[in-house]
C-alpha cells in the first residue's frame, strides 16, 4: 500500500532538505528538493504544475536553452511571478526543486534536456513548447540525433489542444515539426551578409529528411541551421512569423538585429555576442509572443539581458578580468571560436575539458571542433582539466606548436598559471566544460569574486 | 616516400571525430619525412585498384549508414582485393560493422555490408556505451594495449577462426560477452573504439603507417621515434577510466 504525502507536508520537508543542501555546502540545493519530494511522491510534478493558474511553458534545444529560458524570464517577470529552473537544473529533479521553491508562482518557464523533455511535457502538459535546435550532442548519453528528433515529433503530437509549438525554421528537423500543428510559431534568421561560405566540418542534418539528398543552403548560419532547400523533393525553410534582419556583429561586446513579428519591427540591442545569441533571443521572442507578450515588452526584456550564469561571463579577480565561455559540443563551441576570434583574438587561452556525465563521458566531441582558427591567433595554451592531455593532444595535432602548451590538470593552478600570464588590467579567455565551469566558478567564488549561482539564480 | 590514403564517405561517416584519426596519420608520417594524400572517395567514386596504401573507413549515425551502405557493399571485392594485396585498412563503428557481411537493425531491416570481415552484426537491446581498454598483440611477441570509447548497439559476432583485434581488459567489446574487440584480416584492422583512437594510441598508427609504407613499395620500414610523452599520458588517462568505469552503462 502506498501512502499519499499530502502536497503541502512534503514541500515543506523538500524545501527543508533545500535549505540543508545548502547549508552543508554540497551545492546549491537545486534538485535535492525535487528528488526528495518525488519519492515520496512520484505525481507531485504533474501536480504542482496543474496548480499554475497560468500554466507552463517549455524550452528546449541542444545549444542555448538556459539562455533561451532566461531571456523569455527577463521578458515576462513584469506580466507573472514565474517557476522558473534558472540554474539549469532541468531533468525532472529541476523543475520540480523549481516549482517547490516559488510560491504564490502563476507562470512555469522551464527549459527541459532534450531527453526529458517527453517525460516532463507529458506531466507538466505546457501551453507553449519552444524547440530551438538539435546538434550531435554527448551521444554517449541522448543517442543519437535521429532518435532524438523521433521523441520530439511524439512530443508535438502528444501536445494539449491549446498548446502553442514554436520552433526554430532555421533547422530541418525543427523546423519540419511546424508541419504537424496548424498555427505553429516559426522563427529564423533573414541576412544573407551574416551567412558562412560552407557547412563546416561537424556539421548534422545534412540530408535531406524526406528523400536524403544533400541540402543546398542559400543561407548557412550556424552549424547547419540555415535557409535549406532539397533540390531533389523541394523539401525546405517553413516560412517564418518571427524573423531577425540586418544583424550587425559587435565583437565580444554584442550583436544587434531587427526583429520582424506580426507586421512590426523593433531595433534590439543584445549584450551578448554572436549569431547564436540571436538565435536565442529569436526564440525567447517567439515564445513570449505566443504567451501574450508584446514587442515593447520584449525588447525591453532582452535589452537589460545579461548572460545566463557561466555562458558568457566577465568576473573581475583583483586587477584582471577573467573571461569564462561555456562549451560543451562541436556547434557550441565552433560558435564560441568565430565570436572570440572576430572580436580580436585572443594570445593566451586555458581550455578546460573534464568528462563527467554533464560533461559527456566520450571527449571525442574536441576532434569535431574547428579550434584551429582560434588556434592560429595564440601564443599559449593552457589545457586543464579531467582530460588535459587529450585537449593537448588536439592542439598537437591541430598543428600547435607542442613547447607552446602547458598541460596544468588541476583547475586552480591552471588559473593561477592563466593569471599570472595575462597583463595587470588584461583579461584571461577560459573556455570551460560544464563541470569544469561549476568547478572554477567555485575557485574564484571561493576567492571572494564572484556570487555562487543559486543567489544569482534566486 | 608517398602513402596515398583512401577516405570513404568522409562527409557521411564521420560522427566521431574520425577525422582525428586522419590527422594522425598525416602528421606522423610528416615528422618522419613522409608525404601523405588523402584522396576521398564517396557515394559513386572509383575506387582505383592497388591505388591507395591505406584505406579508412569511419562511424556514422543510422541515417548516414543508411545512405552509404549499398555503395560500400558494392566495393567489397574492390577492398577484398586490397587487403590481399597487403594494402592497410582502418575501419571504425559503422565502418567496422558494414564492412562485415550485414548489419541487422532492431526492425529487421538488414544493411547489406562489404563482406570483407568474417564477421556480422544484430543490434542488440541496449547501448554498449563506455570506455574501453583492450590488449592486442598485433605483431607476435609485442603485447601492447588500446584505450578509447566505444558507443554501439551493434553486437557482433565473429566467425569461427577468425582473430579479433584483441582482448577486453575493461568494457564490452563486439558482444559485452565473448571478451574479444574488433577484427583484424592481415594487415586491416577494425573495431568499435570510436573518435581520437589514434592520438591516445600512436603505435597503432605507427602500425598502420609501415604496412602502408610497406604496400607502397618501401624496403625495410623501421620508423623513427617521436616524443609520445602527451600521447602517453592521455593513453594513461583513458586507460584508467576504462577500469574504473568500462562496460557499465
Amino acid at each position: 500500500m502506498r501512502v499519499r504525502v499530502p502536497l503541502p507536508l512534503g514541500i515543506a520537508a523538500a524545501r527543508a532538505v533545500g535549505g540543508l543542501s545548502r547549508l552543508v555546502g554540497a551545492g546549491g540545493g537545486t534538485t535535492v528538493p525535487g528528488k526528495v519530494l518525488s519519492t515520496i511522491d512520484p505525481d507531485v510534478l504533474d501536480r504542482l504544475a496543474a496548480r499554475l493558474p497560468l500554466g507552463s511553458a517549455v524550452v528546449s534545444a541542444t545549444n542555448g536553452k538556459t539562455t533561451t529560458a532566461a531571456m523569455a524570464a527577463r521578458i515576462l517577470s513584469p506580466r507573472a511571478r514565474l517557476a522558473h529552473n534558472a540554474s539549469g537544473a532541468n531533468l525532472r529533479s529541476g523543475v520540480t526543486s523549481a516549482l517547490l521553491s516559488a510560491r504564490d508562482a502563476e507562470l512555469g518557464l522551464f527549459e527541459v534536456d532534450e531527453a526529458a523533455l517527453p517525460e516532463i511535457a507529458d506531466r507538466v502538459r505546457p501551453r507553449a513548447v519552444c524547440l530551438g535546435n538539435l546538434f550531435r550532442d554527448q551521444l554517449d548519453r541522448y543517442g543519437e540525433l535521429e532518435h532524438v528528433a523521433e521523441r520530439w515529433r511524439g512530443v508535438v503530437r502528444a501536445l494539449g489542444a491549446e498548446a502553442v509549438l514554436v520552433v526554430n525554421g532555421d533547422d530541418p528537423q525543427v523546423g519540419d515539426l511546424s508541419r504537424e500543428r496548424t498555427g505553429s510559431v516559426v522563427f529564423g534568421l533573414d541576412d544573407t551578409r551574416q551567412a558562412v561560405p560552407e557547412l563546416l566540418h561537424a556539421a548534422d542534418s545534412k540530408w535531406c529528411l524526406r528523400c536524403g539528398k544533400p541540402y543546398e543552403y542559400a543561407a548557412i548560419y550556424v552549424g547547419h541551421l540555415g535557409d535549406y532547400r532539397c533540390p531533389a523533393c523541394g523539401h525546405s525553410r517553413p516560412a517564418l512569423d518571427v524573423v531577425a534582419r540586418d544583424i550587425e556583429l559587435r565583437g565580444l561586446e554584442g550583436v544587434d538585429f531587427t526583429l520582424e513579428a506580426r507586421g512590426e519591427t523593433r531595433r534590439v540591442a543584445l549584450s551578448m555576442p554572436g549569431l547564436y545569441n540571436v538565435y536565442n533571443a529569436l526564440a525567447a521572442a517567439a515564445l513570449t509572443l505566443a504567451l501574450g507578450a508584446s514587442l515593447d515588452e520584449i525588447v525591453a526584456g532582452l535589452s537589460g539581458f545579461a548572460a545566463a550564469f557561466g555562458r558568457f561571463e566577465r568576473i573581475v579577480v583583483g586587477d584582471r578580468t577573467v573571461l569564462v565561455l561555456l562549451v560543451k559540443n562541436p556547434a557550441g563551441a565552433n560558435e564560441v571560436v568565430r565570436t572570440l576570434v572576430s572580436g580580436g583574438p585572443p594570445k593566451l587561452g586555458v581550455l578546460a575539458l573534464n568528462d563527467e556525465i554533464a560533461d559527456g563521458r566520450d571527449v571525442s566531441w574536441i576532434w569535431d571542433v574547428d579550434w584551429e582558427p582560434l588556434l592560429a591567433g595564440l601564443d599559449r595554451v593552457v589545457v586543464t582539466g579531467e582530460r588535459a592531455a587529450e585537449m593537448a593532444l588536439r592542439c598537437k595535432y591541430g598543428g600547435f606548436a607542442v613547447d607552446a602548451i602547458e598541460v596544468v590538470p588541476e583547475l586552480d593552478r591552471a588559473l593561477d598559471r592563466g593569471l599570472a600570464l595575462t597583463d595587470a588590467g588584461g583579461e584571461l579567455v577560459v573556455l570551460p566544460t560544464y563541470t569544469a565551469m561549476l568547478a572554477l566558478r567555485d575557485i574564484v567564488g571561493d576567492r571572494g569574486f564572484v556570487r555562487p549561482y543559486w543567489e544569482r539564480a534566486a | 616516400m608517398r602513402i596515398r590514403v583512401a577516405h570513404l564517405y568522409p562527409e557521411y561517416l564521420n560522427i566521431y571525430a574520425d577525422r582525428g584519426n586522419i590527422a594522425v596519420l598525416e602528421s606522423r608520417a610528416r615528422w618522419r619525412g613522409f608525404e601523405l594524400e588523402v584522396e576521398r572517395v564517396s557515394l559513386g567514386d572509383e575506387l582505383r585498384p592497388g591505388a591507395h596504401d591505406l584505406l579508412y573507413v569511419g562511424g556514422g549515425q543510422d541515417r548516414e549508414q543508411a545512405l552509404i551502405a549499398p555503395d560500400l557493399a558494392a566495393r567489397g571485392e574492390a577492398i577484398g582485393q586490397a587487403i590481399a594485396g597487403g594494402a592497410a585498412v582502418l575501419a571504425v563503428c559503422g565502418g567496422y560493422q558494414l564492412l562485415g557481411r550485414f548489419y541487422r537493425g532492431r526492425d529487421g531491416e538488414e544493411l547489406p555490408g562489404a563482406g570483407v570481415f568474417p564477421l556480422e552484426t544484430v543490434a542488440g537491446e541496449r547501448r554498449m556505451i563506455g570506455d574501453c581498454l583492450l590488449e592486442c598483440e598485433l605483431e607476435p611477441g609485442a603485447p601492447t594495449t588500446l584505450a578509447g570509447f566505444e558507443n554501439h548497439a551493434g553486437v557482433t559476432r565473429l566467425d569461427q577462426g577468425a582473430e579479433p583485434l584483441g582482448r577486453v581488459v575493461a568494457g564490452y567489446g563486439n558482444d559485452g560477452e565473448s571478451g574479444f574487440e574488433g577484427v583484424r584480416v592481415g594487415t586491416a584492422v577494425g573495431t568499435y573504439l570510436h573518435g581520437p583512437l589514434l592520438p591516445r594510441n600512436p603505435w597503432l598508427a605507427d602500425w598502420l603507417l609501415e604496412r602502408a609504407l610497406e604496400h607502397a613499395g618501401a624496403e625495410v620500414v623501421e620508423l623513427a621515434l617521436l616524443d609520445d610523452e602527451l600521447e602517453r599520458e592521455a593513453h594513461v588517462v583513458a586507460a584508467a577510466r576504462a577500469r574504473s568505469r568500462g562496460g557499465r552503462s
